[in-house]
């Protein structure tokens, strides 16, 4: 099988929508589109899945929960209690109001770091990533579909050509 | 399409603008030249910040002496500075965070500013804690770490240590929510760059973003979840800087309304200061097509309410005060003791700053008018500043023994420190609006459809 894809250009994003659900409904597989800014409704036509990344937020933010809480009663209850204004440290849950706001810090500063470090990583950019989109163009007005070609190439590129693209490129992908 | 937007809406991007026109008036300023009057306002702020480091170092070489406290008086101008730059900082978060979770598009023209704000006014306010502990070296045995002295732990009960824990997650989580949402603006610069140079720093700063749906569908998603965790983290963090004062015996500062009133003025504050770096910057950066009256005048009634919260607060205050019939609560900031003592200055300009002139934006004219709310924001900065000497210097001047009883003076120091934070603010904030994306573009393109100008006109004309 040949590597090769076929980039079509648009310049409007409600034409682009269009011209997605049109190409996936002519059985075509659709590698990847690329935008200017978040096209909604375009994960949906495209068939991409709901992304879980708020699950992975509420996970780490009941890690970080729980850390805060381990820390205090390691820190404040088991290995050095002191008596602060009169007010013995004897049990976590009596001195509990007191760490309320750390332990709520915690965990805001857990779900916020950790969820965007996998932002990052699930999305592979970080620092020293060099970007991938195939057309400078496409950070700025115009919006990019990235279509598997299979079979006849001239009849694909019509497809996209009446879809309303205005510029269509084979490109051998590696 | 589903880009219908009532007619009745004021359009949030005058003109009729194309997406590439965006691109262009955003990256006009990083790719322009600065004139005379950036760099005229350049040197004076990098003049007042060099006095600031000068007056940082005398402090830290000689110790804190060498500012104008006193036996009685252990807090003034250091705190007062604290609290203010930190309330600045809430209107970023209020913006970019509580306003996306109820869909207000007019955030989008003013966000990145507002969070950049939020940033730089989080730094200078976490200098002054840590030179206030005059051995700054030790900054570090504010960190729950095993240390010298036989793993003796932080103090969790403290109300100063909270502060800590929530200072540096605000900080944190603000710098990873501002830089996230940026990616896409430094892409565009990237890919339109021309310099080697330009493209290669901006390569680096967009972390390789390229607008792929799935990127664009987390971003979002992320974007969500972060305003979110930032909306209960902004408001906690000023609850927390409030029970600096809160949890205290002292008169004054004891007090139960101080979580809600002390959020309430931060935003009030905060907003104030968003004011006045856009009435300047929309012009000086023409970004007058983004940041427009409707802006301006959501912005001010945002104030108004907030104010209306901090006035209320104060009457609560001075009529609790005044009603518990205690002698010493005759000497809080907010009653008869404090209108007519020695301090009656600094307690009418509160009443006048934050109270009294702030009520002039019921009248439309005035909250639309530009010079007006400018003018107004630069009030408002100097009353919120003097809410929050008149509460910590005020109520310490005067004590349960008379004999204590004394008046704060600043030394050079004290203000060669404020004045060196205000310009270390300003150094940032303009070098930032030479080379940061100064308008979220990519989330002002995704509203251009529907709340654009030249959009709306074709719509509605049908």
């Amino acid at each position: 099988m040949s590597n090769k894809v076929i980039h079509a250009l648009y310049d409007d994003d409600d034409v682009l929508l269009k011209a997605v659900k049109d190409v996936r409904e002519a059985n075509h597989h659709i590698e990847e589109v690329f935008t200017p800014f978040p096209v909604h409704g375009l994960e949906k036509a495209m068939g991409i899945k709901d992304t879980r990344i708020a699950i992975t937020a509420f996970l780490y933010g009941l890690t970080g929960l729980a850390f805060s809480v381990w820390m205090m009663n390691y820190m404040m209850i088991e290995d050095w209690p002191q008596n602060i204004g009169g007010k013995p440290s004897f049990s976590y849950a009596e001195n509990m109001p007191a760490f309320v706001p750390v332990m709520f810090e915690l965990t805001v500063f857990f779900a916020a770091h950790l969820m965007v470090i996998t932002f990052y990583m699930r999305s592979k950019i970080g620092p020293f990533v060099e970007a991938s989109n195939p057309d400078p163009r496409t950070t700025d007005d115009k919006f990019l579909m990235e279509v598997t070609l299979n079979g006849d190439e001239n009849e694909l590129t019509d497809l996209l050509k009446q879809s309303g693209a205005i510029e269509t490129k084979i490109v051998e992908k590696h | 399409m589903s880009h219908y937007e009532a007619p009745i809406r004021q359009p949030l991007i005058l003109g009729d603008k194309s997406y590439h026109d965006i691109s262009n008036d955003i990256a006009a300023p990083v790719e322009g030249k600065a004139n005379k009057w950036w760099w005229a306002v350049f040197s004076l702020a990098l003049i007042a910040f060099l006095w600031g480091i000068g007056a940082i170092t005398y402090t830290i070489g000689t110790g804190i002496g060498v500012w104008g406290l006193n036996n009685k008086i252990n807090w003034a101008w250091d705190i007062t500075n604290f609290v203010w730059w930190v309330g600045i900082g809430h209107a970023g978060t209020l913006i970019s965070a509580v306003l996306l979770l109820f869909r207000q598009k007019w955030r989008m023209g003013i966000n990145r500013s507002a969070e950049a704000m939020t940033i730089f006014a989080v730094f200078q306010a976490g200098l002054f804690p840590l030179i206030h502990m005059g051995r700054i070296w030790n900054g570090y045995w504010t960190m729950p770490i095993p240390n010298q002295f036989g793993n003796l732990w932080t103090n969790f009960n403290s109300p100063l240590l909270w502060d800590v824990f929530a200072i540096s997650t605000y900080l944190s989580v603000s710098v990873v929510f501002w830089w996230t949402g940026l990616l896409p603006d430094f892409a565009m610069i990237r890919d339109r760059a021309t310099k080697p140079f330009q493209k290669k720093i901006y390569s680096l700063l967009s972390f390789g973003w390229s607008g792929k749906a799935k990127d664009w569908q987390r971003f979002e998603e992320v974007s969500l979840v972060l305003a979110g965790l930032a909306t209960p983290l902004v408001l906690s963090v000023h609850t927390i800087v409030s029970f600096d004062f809160a949890t205290s015996v002292i008169p004054g500062w004891h007090s139960t309304v101080y979580p809600p009133y002390f959020v309430a003025g931060a935003v009030f504050s905060g907003f104030a200061m968003v004011q006045t770096l856009l009435i300047v910057m929309r012009k000086v950066s023409n970004l007058e097509a983004y940041i427009t009256k409707v802006h301006i005048e959501n912005m001010n009634k945002v104030i108004l309410v907030t104010g209306g919260i901090v006035m209320a607060a104060y009457l609560s205050e001075f009529f609790v005060g005044w009603y518990s019939g205690s002698s010493y609560e005759d000497f809080t900031y907010l009653s008869i003791g404090a209108a007519t003592g020695p301090y009656w200055w600094a307690f009418w300009a509160l009443i006048l700053c934050n109270g009294v002139f702030p009520q002039l934006l019921w009248f439309k004219k005035l909250r639309t008018n530009f010079t007006v709310s400018f003018i107004m924001s630069i009030i408002i900065n100097i009353g919120m500043w003097f809410e929050r000497f008149d509460i910590i210097v005020i109520n310490l001047s005067r004590g349960h023994l008379p004999s204590t009883w004394t008046q704060f003076e600043p030394t050079f120091v004290d203000i060669g420190i404020f004045v060196g934070t205000i310009g270390f603010f300003f150094v940032l904030f303009l070098l930032y609006a030479r080379t940061f994306p100064v308008v979220a573009q990519a989330e002002v393109k995704s509203i251009l459809k529907s709340s654009g100008e030249g959009y709306k006109k074709a719509r509605d004309n049908k």
